[in-house]
């Protein structure tokens, strides 16, 4: 379901090719966390899609249950994984939400929520350059504990999942060019995301350190921005369609190889971008790749060093479900000598972060949560690896509220620990 | 026979849905419009019937109260599981209320000497054998739906799947059954020991398509896993040769665990999907073969099988080399109804049964049939055990092309009938196949169904309008009646 039109209004009739491709076979059911959750046809898959159809053809109403639905699910689209009617479930489902905001059926204290944070602060580097910075501040001085009574619940839970902001030395933005060491293997962009450089800049800097020594010249463009997908999810597309053009421009890969992403949900929404604006981003979205995909790919050379310690690695939904990674990160992680890749049930199943998700819906997010914790929790592992910051913050929270010891990071992380110290330059 | 004390249904003048509110909690009760839009439909998508309200029981004496109260308004009701169902068993008809048993899904007792399990009816199919892996056990019926499909649907619809052919349907696995009568009463049935005397009730219930009262608790058997298993495929120029294979090998008396026949359509299908497993496009008809038992043994059966189905035809006949293609095989086999959506909207799965013997002639009428109604039709099929699952691609909002493709099937089910056949193997009868039933089951036959369910069920209150022919049908349809000589095995 390529919307080769960019406006954000596509009409209903447009859902109804891609409903068409569900014959029924209930194949999804067991593949949906709110299913599992809740036992209810329409809080699944395939009764989501049922809905959609109904819609599409004049039978049910977008309010309602339609418009709930739209926003209980969590968008893992794990059902794509299931589904062998190839049922494009993430386009309608992002359609639906598009139709549901159009019409003003989602609750206000929702909407105002998103709209400051979506379109006035996360896309906008400086803004959230300076809020974290305010964060970062209160949170030393514990400003924000003694705060957080008289906060509203639901940004006392907001709270609850915020990890400590690190100082400003580590909230920089990568060098523009950074040097290939030893042979050189190519050249790639780099896409450093709006809350990593943040929240996660050490992540973002490991990523580097791993291309750099694997032989890889790394540009990072400095007008490159926020990818889109959390205000496509919340329905937002015409935010979403305007910082896609944005980076289109931004990130036109030239003579680069690739254009290495950290996070799943921005490189599913990078790598779908030709979804929203057609065949003219199909240049730059046919280049995306995930960074342990494409480490993978490439081959890691020379010899690790060993990170001892059994390791969980759990998948973020957006990478498994929505780019079809997951043998990739685990191949790198085995490759690391001492390290013990141990299994957990159900790897591929969502944490509940689902990016805002966990502020809008936060029981269902919990429970979600409570889930995955249960799966991780008789393996004891030493680390949890996943490559999303939204699961990182998710899982850490779940982890320390449960007393669990592992520590919770990024598998490029764990590859940067494994690699000899760089050679002085 | 145990009894729950019970209290007596709500104020006088309150609605059911109230009661129901009342009995289980509002947010375990679903009424509006939509709610009721999306229950209107099972697996097959062509029967339709919104229910009165759907309720969510979470234990057993939700279900007690729900039945109670159903019934003191004169309301039927109607069990669900995941809703996987082919025959349309699990829509309510008669403005009936939907016992949606999804989150009955525990299990509750797994005994590994004893090599049984105690579940809840909405446990999915694939999750007990994967709980019970670890004792080296599985559980041997596995619907193509296993990953998705519930236990107490599959007790309802006596389901199968590809290991039939060694194992059995469900009903050689389950042992006792503990049920809400459609008075209200819970009830005992068999014995975790298999041999409980008396009449064997679990016998009836088991394919009872929900007529007869709603399972609370399973208490099913589990299987050894053998010691080894190969899984191979055999290459055809067309479905019939395969077919013939097939017929080499058990006259020449193996046992294979399974003996599944995919056709090229489905096979293009499967390829384009995520399910894809390296199946070869270009081939007529895959023949998969699954053999399992003692190592020794499993090897020189290999080699048997492979040299049947090079005299039968096969261009080529591979080894699954790892587990994982082993088990990409059975991925592809088993999302093969769902992969068909890539080729139009809806999807008629049949399921009809012949004689192993007839089956080169019978898929060669069916094929005709199809290509006479102009029909997208493909066939994957339990080959080993006779049972045919001519799939039907079609636009139910084209009303033309509905009507082909149930005078199709009406003429698939005859052409099964004639040769011996029965009109279902595993899917059950449900909304769909009632109206066949006569050209397979006299009068009397049916009569005799009929006091069964009348001992369990006097009111009709249990899934209602399944089953059983609405009206008495002529004797010029039954072939019985018609003196035919061979009475269908059934």
């Amino acid at each position: 379901m390529s919307a080769s039109d960019s406006s954000p209004g596509p009409d209903l009739a447009t859902l109804l090719p891609g409903t068409l491709d569900c014959v029924h076979c209930g194949l999804c059911l067991s593949s949906c966390p709110t299913y599992l959750e809740t036992g209810r046809e329409t809080s699944s898959p395939r009764g989501r899609v049922y809905l959609m159809r109904g819609l599409a053809e004049g039978k049910i109403p977008l309010a309602g249950v339609l418009a709930e639905e739209a926003h209980l699910c969590l968008g893992c689209r794990a059902c794509e994984t299931a589904c062998p009617s190839g049922v494009p479930y993430g386009a309608l489902l992002e359609q639906t939400r598009a139709a549901v905001e159009r019409a003003g059926l989602r609750p206000t204290w929702a909407r105002r929520l998103e709209r400051l944070a979506l379109r006035g602060i996360v896309p906008r580097p400086r803004r959230l350059a300076a809020l974290m910075t305010l964060l970062a501040f209160a949170q030393r001085l514990r400003l924000d504990r003694l705060a957080r009574p008289f906060l509203p619940k639901r940004l006392r839970d907001a709270h609850a999942l915020l990890p400590l902001v690190p100082p400003a030395s580590q909230r920089r933005r990568l060098p523009a060019f950074t040097k290939a060491e030893g042979e050189r293997r190519g050249k790639v962009v780099f896409f450093e995301g709006c809350i990593m450089p943040e929240l996660f800049g050490g992540v973002n800097r490991a990523t580097l350190r791993v291309l750099v020594q694997q032989g890889f010249d790394v540009l990072v463009p400095e007008a490159q921005g926020c990818c889109g997908a959390l205000q496509a999810h919340s329905g937002d597309l015409e935010t979403a369609h305007e910082l896609a053009r944005a980076n289109l421009g931004a990130l036109d890969p030239g003579d680069v190889q690739a254009i290495i992403v950290n996070s799943a949900g921005c490189g599913a929404a990078l790598r779908e971008m030709d979804h929203w604006l057609g065949d003219e981003a199909s240049r730059v979205a046919s280049r995306v790749r995930d960074v342990c995909e494409f480490l993978d790919e490439a081959g890691l050379r020379g010899a690790l060093l060993p990170v001892p310690g059994r390791v969980a690695y759990d998948d973020p939904c957006h990478l498994v479900h929505a780019q079809g990674v997951s043998a990739a990160p685990r191949h790198l992680l085995q490759a690391i000598p001492e390290l013990e890749l141990v299994d957990h049930d159900d790897p591929s199943s969502c944490c509940g972060a689902a990016g805002t998700y966990n502020l809008t819906q936060p029981e269902m997010s919990q429970a979600v949560l409570a889930r995955k914790l249960d799966s991780l929790e008789p393996v004891d592992p030493d680390m949890i690896a996943t490559g999303n910051p939204g699961c990182l913050m998710q899982l850490r929270a779940g982890a320390e509220g449960r007393g669990m010891r592992a520590e919770i990071l990024h598998p490029i992380e764990l590859i940067a620990r494994a690699l000899p110290p760089s050679p002085p330059s | 026979m145990a009894t729950l004390p019970l209290s007596s249904s709500g104020a006088p003048g309150a609605s059911l849905e109230d009661e129901l509110r009342q009995a289980v909690g509002a947010e375990q009760v679903l009424t509006r419009p939509e709610d009721l839009f999306v229950y209107e439909a099972d697996g097959l998508t062509h029967h339709t019937a919104r229910p009165r309200a759907v309720v969510l029981p979470r234990d057993k004496t939700d279900v007690v109260q729900i039945v109670k109260r159903c019934r003191a308004h004169g309301v039927p009701f109607v069990p669900r599981g995941a809703g996987t169902g082919l025959s349309g068993g699990a829509i309510a008809l008669d403005d009936g209320v939907i016992i949606e048993c999804a989150r009955l899904d525990r299990i509750l007792r797994i005994a590994p000497e004893d090599r049984f399990a105690v579940v809840q009816p909405g446990v999915i199919n694939a999750d007990l054998s994967k709980a019970v892996a670890h004792h080296g056990l599985f559980y041997a019926p596995d619907p193509s739906s296993q990953q998705a499909c519930t236990l107490g649907g599959n007790v309802a619809e006596n389901s199968g799947g590809p290991h039939t052919l060694k194992y059995g349907t469900t009903t050689n696995h389950v042992l006792a059954l503990e049920m809400v009568l459609p008075d209200g009463q819970l009830v005992q049935l068999g014995s975790p020991t298999g041999s409980a005397g008396g009449y064997d009730l679990v016998g009836a219930v088991v394919g009872s398509e929900g007529t007869l009262g709603i399972v609370t608790e399973l208490t099913v058997r589990l299987s050894p896993r053998p010691e080894r298993t190969e899984t191979m495929l055999g290459i055809f120029p067309d479905v019939v040769s395969a077919c013939r294979a097939v017929g080499a090998i058990i006259r020449s008396g193996l046992v294979p665990a399974a003996l599944e026949i995919v056709d090229r359509r489905t096979i293009e299908a499967v390829e384009a999907s995520v399910y894809a497993a390296g199946l070869p496009t270009d081939a007529g008809a895959v023949l998969i073969i699954e053999l399992d038992g003692p190592a020794v043994a499993v090897g020189r059966q290999v080699e048997r099988c492979q040299d049947h189905c090079r005299e039968a035809g096969a261009s080529e006949v591979p080894v699954a080399r790892d587990e994982a293609e082993r088990q990409r095989f059975w991925r592809a086999r088993k999302g093969a109804f769902g992969a068909m959506g890539r080729l139009a909207p809806d999807l008629y799965v049949h399921d009809a049964v012949v004689p192993r013997q007839k089956l080169p002639e019978i898929l060669e009428k069916i094929c005709e049939i199809g290509d006479r109604y102009r029909l997208r039709l493909s066939n994957v099929f339990h080959a080993g055990d006779g049972n045919l699952h001519p799939n039907i691609s079609f636009d139910r909002r084209d009303p033309d092309e509905m009507e082909r493709v149930l005078a199709a099937g009406e003429e698939i089910l005859r052409t099964c009938v004639e040769a011996g056949g029965v009109i279902t193997g595993e899917h059950g009868v449900g909304t769909e196949k009632k109206e066949y039933m006569g050209l397979l089951f006299s009068e009397a036959d049916l009569d005799a169904m009929r006091k069964l369910r009348a001992a369990f069920d006097p009111d009709r209150m249990c899934n209602p309008g399944k089953m059983f022919p609405a009206t008495r049908f002529c004797a010029e349809a039954n072939p019985k009646a018609r003196g035919y000589d061979q009475v269908p095995f059934g």
